[in-house]
């Protein structure tokens, strides 16, 4: 593999956006996490729910920060690295993210702020709106990120005017069948993200008999929401690959490792893809099974990646392992959260510490799924930058110099490994310490919507020892 | 194609993002010039109150050039392109400033071994970002090569002396700005300490500016701009207004009213930024593309319209609310 400006660029968009998607995916999960509590406080009045809440929310405005810090960076992206991408593509993407700024900017100056510093300012059943608010703030904000998307993937609803795509139609562009399944896809797998991390806190304190009552309601809610959610993820998990076999058979292909047309199908559960040879190597396969994933039979034909030009295939070992990683977590998510429902109606969940082991390990999953499912979806799409009708390596800055990209590639490397082992370091403080004793307003020095890491760094717990409480 | 007229909705959006890039210069050039001034000292109690005084404002202040960015793209898809290809090494040092100074402010009170790193990431960062923004402002005068609606320069074609002029030019400029905050907004020894410096700042600045008009007005490579500034004769009234401006700044410094050195060099950036528009009308990127070759087409103008008239406004309600709030000088920080 030669370095070039091309795949340097592809490796530095790669770094930066899978940094950066980490934190939304927790933010959104939050934010609706932080609605439910809140909800569950003013419809029963329990205070305990008031300290999870007002734990959680500390760690979802450090959460909110570093994803607006990560964000900037993805906001320049496309002009720097991207610019013939930028330049024919930006009548159509450019509105769509710049709705996204625009949806996030209207968060932070209305309804964040309040959730941040309206507590004692504002009626509890407007505090609560407020939450749901942020919430839904957040969930559309996803939506232009992956209504974006969604158009690269499957683009629609355009035309081709002097060499640029242009929109002919919004509706299509915005709305289109594809979306309307890659969005919940995105939501669903960010709420499950940030359940399991929930559940997982609350595994922890309760193995260090810790905050034993706030750790209780992480652990029941966290792995109730998981259990439930699951499966609903599953079905679209099924009808994402439904539009990836209608839409990019050869992702699908590559996804399956099928390299030769079969009919009946076989289905590789696991091997070593050998692209040069175009095998797998080390097959453990399942005759038959191929077709009746793929079509709902078992004796349809089905596309093998032979049926594809070279120039148009994608890469198949990252897809192949990305997709089964991800089913992996989803399989692993599934199994936590049923057994740890089943304890849960024997009255064990809080006494079978291999149990709690399990859930507090499992608490990189959801990212984990999230990480790959997106390596799958990106890569799968590959040599398309827009699907079809731009070529990534026809996307990228033609003025770019090797030595450009591996400078900035170099830069953005050192300057996140600094900045972000302080973020989590921070956010891993916050989780460590727990819930603080019954709140008290506080007035928090500077702190605006826009400013979030200053909110929770109110508390004087978060990286110094001194109020850390002892177990 | 440069015959081509800009319809009303380009010229909107030509106008919302002039006005986003006058109001982030103005408001986070405060703030960088607050970070400029915090390295030029290592007393502690003087640290912590300038930082106190930008604290509530300077993140939302970089919330003006984050619309700036998506509407260029949005709006002006070419402009993006082409500027970010142009200025790939800046961006990126940009970037990595604000980064630092944006995690400094929350973490260098966290920690008191690494605090030198905070403060310089603060420091340095604040000068990076200044001088980049500078320097592409100087490299715009010379002009941008383009092709094909494409960068067609190198990557270091932004870094000509001139360029470096401006750039130092910037860091000058908003240290002054930033002089003017800590004014208004401090009292005590911190207030003599930032008075003291706005004499020196203003005499600087006056003469990098001065230098830089001179050098664009007499070189090949401000021709265009030589020749709108000549067709337009009453495009002059911008850097005359802009010398009174530096005058009223250094009366205002003399006679000690707090208000107004903010207020003078905020109105000799605007004069600046007139003057520059009056170069370059109707160039986006100087001298390649205009408004009307690089706007998007109307469907993109039109959709992100209905977006931008409800947010927009919004978004300048909240920044002056922020304000009002935290009106008033700083005494022991906002509490």
């Amino acid at each position: 593999m030669e370095l070039d400006p091309v795949i340097l660029s592809r490796i530095q968009f790669a770094f930066v956006i899978s940094f950066h998607i980490i934190f939304p995916a927790f933010t959104i999960g939050l934010a609706a996490w932080l609605a439910t509590i809140e909800g569950a406080r003013l419809f029963t009045g329990n205070a305990l729910y008031r300290r999870v809440f007002d734990f959680w929310i500390k760690v979802f405005a450090v959460s909110f920060g570093m994803g607006v810090v990560t964000g900037i960076v993805m906001a320049f992206q496309f002009g720097t690295n991207w610019s013939v991408l930028a330049a024919k593509t930006g009548s159509i993407q450019g509105p769509l993210l710049g709705y996204e700024a625009f949806t996030a900017f209207m968060l932070e100056a209305t309804f964040f702020g309040v959730m941040l510093l309206g507590r004692e300012r504002v009626s509890p059943r407007f505090y609560f709106f407020a939450c749901c608010m942020v919430s839904l703030g957040t969930m559309f904000s996803s939506f232009w990120i992956l209504a974006n998307n969604s158009w690269m993937q499957v683009p629609l609803g355009h035309e081709i005017v002097d060499g640029k795509i242009v929109p002919a139609d919004w509706m299509q562009i915005v709305l289109g069948p594809v979306q309307m399944v890659r969005w919940p896809h995105m939501l669903l797998a960010a709420f499950l993200t940030s359940a399991m991390c929930v559940a997982a806190t609350g595994a922890w304190y309760t193995l260090r008999g810790v905050h034993r009552d706030e750790g209780r309601v992480m652990l029941h809610w966290g792995l109730g929401l998981v259990a439930v959610l699951i499966p609903v993820q599953l079905f679209f998990g099924h009808l994402t690959g439904l539009y990836v076999l209608k839409h990019q058979p050869a992702k699908f292909a590559a996804i399956e490792a099928r390299w030769k047309n079969e009919q009946p199908a076989s289905e590789v559960l696991i091997a070593w893809p050998d692209e040069a040879n175009e095998r797998n190597l080390f097959a453990i396969t399942v005759p038959k099974l191929g077709s009746m994933i793929a079509s709902g039979n078992w004796t349809s034909a089905e596309v093998g990646l032979e049926s594809f030009p070279k120039e148009d295939r994608p890469p198949v070992v990252i897809p192949f392992f990305a997709f089964r990683i991800m089913v992996g977590m989803g399989l692993l998510m599934l199994a936590v959260s049923w057994f740890g429902n089943f304890l849960r109606w024997r009255g064990q969940l809080e006494t079978q510490r291999w149990f709690l082991w399990c859930t507090y390990l499992s608490f990189p999953t959801g990212f984990v799924a999230v990480l790959t499912g997106w390596y799958t979806a990106e890569v799968g799409r590959q040599p398309w930058v827009v699907y079809g009708l731009l070529r990534t390596r026809d996307a990228v800055t033609p003025s770019l110099t090797t030595g450009d990209v591996a400078f900035s590639l170099a830069g953005y490397v050192l300057v996140y490994a600094v900045v972000y082992s302080f973020g989590l370091y921070y956010i891993y403080s916050l989780l460590r310490d727990g819930p603080g004793p019954d709140a008290t307003p506080v007035a928090v020095r500077g702190a605006t919507g826009s400013r979030p890491l200053a909110f929770a760094g109110h508390a004087d717990t978060a990286t110094g020892r001194a109020g850390r409480q002892k177990p | 194609m440069s015959e081509l007229q800009a319809s009303d909705l380009a010229l909107f959006w030509a106008g919302v993002i002039a006005l986003a890039i006058m109001v982030y210069v103005i408001l986070d050039g405060f703030d960088l010039g607050v970070g400029i001034l915090f390295g030029t000292t290592t007393d502690e109690a003087k640290r912590v109150s300038m930082m106190n005084t930008i604290a509530p404002f300077w993140d939302g202040n970089e919330t003006w050039l984050v619309i700036v960015g998506a509407g260029l793209f949005a709006t002006f898809p070419t402009v993006y392109a082409v500027f970010l290809s142009a200025f790939y090494i800046p961006v990126l040092l940009l970037l990595f400033g604000l980064i630092f100074r944006g995690v400094a402010f929350e973490f260098r009170y966290r920690s008191q071994r690494l605090r030198w790193l905070w403060d310089g990431g603060f420091f340095i960062g604040s000068i990076v970002v200044a001088f980049v923004q500078g320097a592409a402002v100087g490299a715009m005068m010379r002009g941008i090569r383009v092709v094909d609606g494409q960068y067609a320069g190198g990557s270091f074609d932004w870094l000509h002396p001139f360029a470096v002029l401006t750039g130092i030019g910037l860091v000058f400029g908003y240290a002054l700005l930033g002089a003017g905050w800590i004014v208004l907004k401090s009292d005590g020894a911190l207030r003599d300490w930032a008075y003291a410096r706005i004499g020196w700042l203003l005499a600087i600045v006056f003469a990098i500016i001065a230098a830089a008009f001179a050098t664009v007005l007499s070189v090949d490579t401000g021709a265009v701009a030589q020749g709108h500034l000549a067709g337009r004769a009453w495009g002059w009234v911008f850097p005359l207004l802009g010398v009174v401006a530096l005058l009223g700044a250094a009366w205002a410094a003399r006679a000690r009213r707090d208000a107004w050195p903010l207020a003078c060099t905020a109105l000799f950036f605007v004069s600046a930024f007139l003057t520059l528009g009056v170069m370059f009308w109707p160039y986006m990127v100087p001298y390649a593309i205009t408004v009307a070759n690089a706007a998007a087409p109307e469907a993109s103008l039109q959709f992100l319209f209905y977006g931008g008239v409800v947010v927009l406004p919004v978004i300048a309600i909240y920044t002056i609310g922020v304000y009002w709030v935290f009106r008033g000088k700083v005494s022991g920080g906002y509490g």
